[in-house]
């Protein structure tokens, strides 16, 4: 919790601090800044900006893989080429509800088990450790590990319930099954962060409401929730941006299928760009991508602006 | 709730975080007879080690791992020697030009990687770099260098800025009041970083994917991805085994950062 309790003296908002005393020191200072600022812009405008700016240039041009082609300008070309492909309705379709349920049930489940973990029960120590397994694997070997888990020969899940499924393969059962594993994946961040949100919720708030008799499904309703809501916002649209932009997991598990069932805008993306060489459009699409998830953050990120209120 | 069903509960989710990870376990130590048979057993009859072999046998493992090795070490290093005095100026000096640069870190996680990954490739083929690993360590710490300024930025915060302003005041120049004070309360967040770095670097594959083509320069994640072939027909033990052994490095390095990325991420969720 280092970076929690140094707010002191990260004042942003011009505190008494460094006022009005001293203006040669302010001078010299500024001139320091300066020095220092430098090797800090230059890693962010090299690495991060440069990239992200070329990159969304690229949407507007058509630009292809080639080494010797011509690249030329062709304005918002890509852009109506990209609202009457099916294939990319369809994908933003179920990156939508991918990206969506799994963040609100990834939600749920790590709220759940914060709520267990906060208090003093067996298996705590147990499940605590469990819960940041996932955060340190590598995608890779989660999806492998879930192939196994989905095998239809050689699988725990037809053997457990008996069934001969070929859950990844089957039009309707791939989704939710990829889902359950995007679920599985996710929880340690939420989970942590939920519980580091309700490790700072204070205890004279639940003496209060104690004395007035309250329930614990009372005090979870308005106290518990009222003071994490912060840590819930911040979570969840991270977490948003996190599904909707995933593609290790998803390409491992099914590689999009069956029938581009599962091809969530990122592996379209990727296939548009890597497979058919078409540079441009591929950018379209990472902006398109920007363009809905910025629309569904403002949205709700509004919503729980005004509901605070 | 009664305590029972909370019990209850927890162990509910034991269960589901745990079955997977025990599913590869056992498959990892099973013979390919008991693969075969119809009622998947969870604690292999027979368990033996000869899966581990052969999955050394089937793919060039060590090769793929000391790749993946030199790439996370690189991009570890690289990152924080970029990062730390950015980090250090965006911590302790003020100014509109530091807090569009942090504000930049924080926007750009919305912009969906193929944005990047795509001029990437472009310039890294013009350099002639596709297909090495020194155009996927570039890659790779352009990707980890906005987490580890956050990072690094809230642990030179930490450090009291009396202490260094007090040694400074005590006639050392600021650079050794920097060495001497600043350095040693930074370490453990330094080194939190590097193994944060080399972690995203190790389990990293879409950008290894799109920027490796040959088997002589694939890292570990691409190899593992290979056991599979393109038909998804696979041999499970060695696969299940070499899974195991590509997470070993992650989690072990994990497991001693695990408190400090917890406050640098607290850092990020809670001041948004």
């Amino acid at each position: 919790m280092t970076a929690l309790a140094e707010r002191p003296y990260g004042g942003s908002r011009g505190g008494p601090q460094g006022g009005s005393q001293g203006g040669s020191q302010g001078g010299r200072r500024s001139r320091g800044a300066l020095a220092l600022m430098l090797p800090a812009l230059v890693p962010v405008l090299v690495f991060s900006v440069g990239p992200l700016l070329y990159g969304i240039l690229l949407a507007f041009t058509d630009a292809r893989s080639g080494r010797n082609t011509e690249t030329s300008f062709v304005g918002l070309e890509n852009f109506a080429e990209l609202l009457s492909d099916g294939d990319f309705w369809e994908s933003f379709r179920i990156g939508l509800v991918w990206g969506l349920s799994v963040t609100v049930l990834q939600f749920l489940a790590s709220l759940g088990l914060a709520l267990l973990l906060n208090q003093d029960l067996r298996l705590r120590g147990v499940a605590r450790v469990l819960a940041v397994v996932p955060w340190a694997m590598p995608p890779v070997v989660i999806g492998l590990m879930w192939r196994l888990v989905y095998h239809p020969d050689a699988g725990l899940l037809n053997g457990l319930f008996g069934t001969r499924v070929d859950w990844l393969h089957d039009f309707s059962l791939a989704l939710p099954a990829v889902i359950v594993v995007g679920v599985w994946t996710g929880m340690p961040q939420t989970t942590v962060v939920l519980l580091a949100g309700l490790q700072n919720v204070p205890k004279e708030l639940y003496e209060a409401v104690s004395v007035d008799g309250a329930g614990a499904w009372r005090r979870f309703w308005n106290v518990t929730l009222p003071q994490l809501r912060p840590v819930i916002v911040a979570i969840t649209s991270l977490d948003f941006v996190w599904n909707i932009n995933q593609f290790s997991l998803v390409y491992v598990l099914t590689q999009g299928g069956p029938g581009g069932r599962t091809r969530l805008p990122m592996l379209f993306a990727y296939e548009e760009a890597f497979r058919y060489g078409f540079f441009g459009y591929a950018a379209t699409l990472g902006v398109a991508i920007t363009i809905v998830v910025l629309a569904v953050l403002g949205l709700y990120l509004w919503r729980q602006a005004r509901e605070a209120d | 709730m009664t305590r029972a069903l909370k019990h209850l509960a927890l162990l509910g989710y034991v269960v589901f975080l745990a079955f997977p990870l025990l599913w590869l376990l056992s498959t990892a130590l099973k013979t390919p007879q008991e693969m075969a048979a119809l009622d998947p057993t969870w604690i292999p009859r027979r368990p033996t080690l000869a899966n581990f072999a052969d999955a050394f046998g089937e793919q060039d493992l060590l090769g793929a791992a000391l790749r993946s090795l030199v790439v996370a070490v690189a991009t570890a290093l690289i990152t924080v020697t970029l990062a730390l005095p950015a980090a250090y100026a965006l911590a302790r000096h003020r100014s509109a030009a530091g807090r569009i640069a942090i504000g930049w870190v924080l926007v750009s996680q919305v912009f969906p990687v193929v944005l990047v990954i795509i001029p990437l490739f472009m310039v890294l083929r013009r350099l002639e770099l596709v297909n090495t690993l020194a155009g996927l360590t570039v890659v790779h710490v352009t990707f980890v260098m906005p987490f580890a300024l956050w990072m690094l930025r809230g642990y030179v915060r930490a450090v009291p800025r009396e202490l260094e302003e007090a040694a400074a005041v005590d006639g050392a120049g600021r650079l050794r009041a920097l060495a001497a004070v600043v350095a040693p309360l930074l370490a453990p967040g330094v080194v939190a970083t590097l193994l944060f770095g080399f972690i995203s670097s190790w389990n990293e594959f879409l950008f290894a994917l799109v920027i490796l083509k040959d088997p002589e320069v694939e890292t570990l994640p691409l190899t593992l991805v290979r056991f599979v072939g393109p038909e998804g027909v696979a041999r499970l033990g060695p696969l299940a085994a070499a899974s195991l052994l590509a997470t070993v490095p992650s989690l072990v390095f994990f497991a001693i950062i695990q408190r400090r990325l917890r406050s640098g991420l607290m850092a990020g969720a809670v001041k948004g």
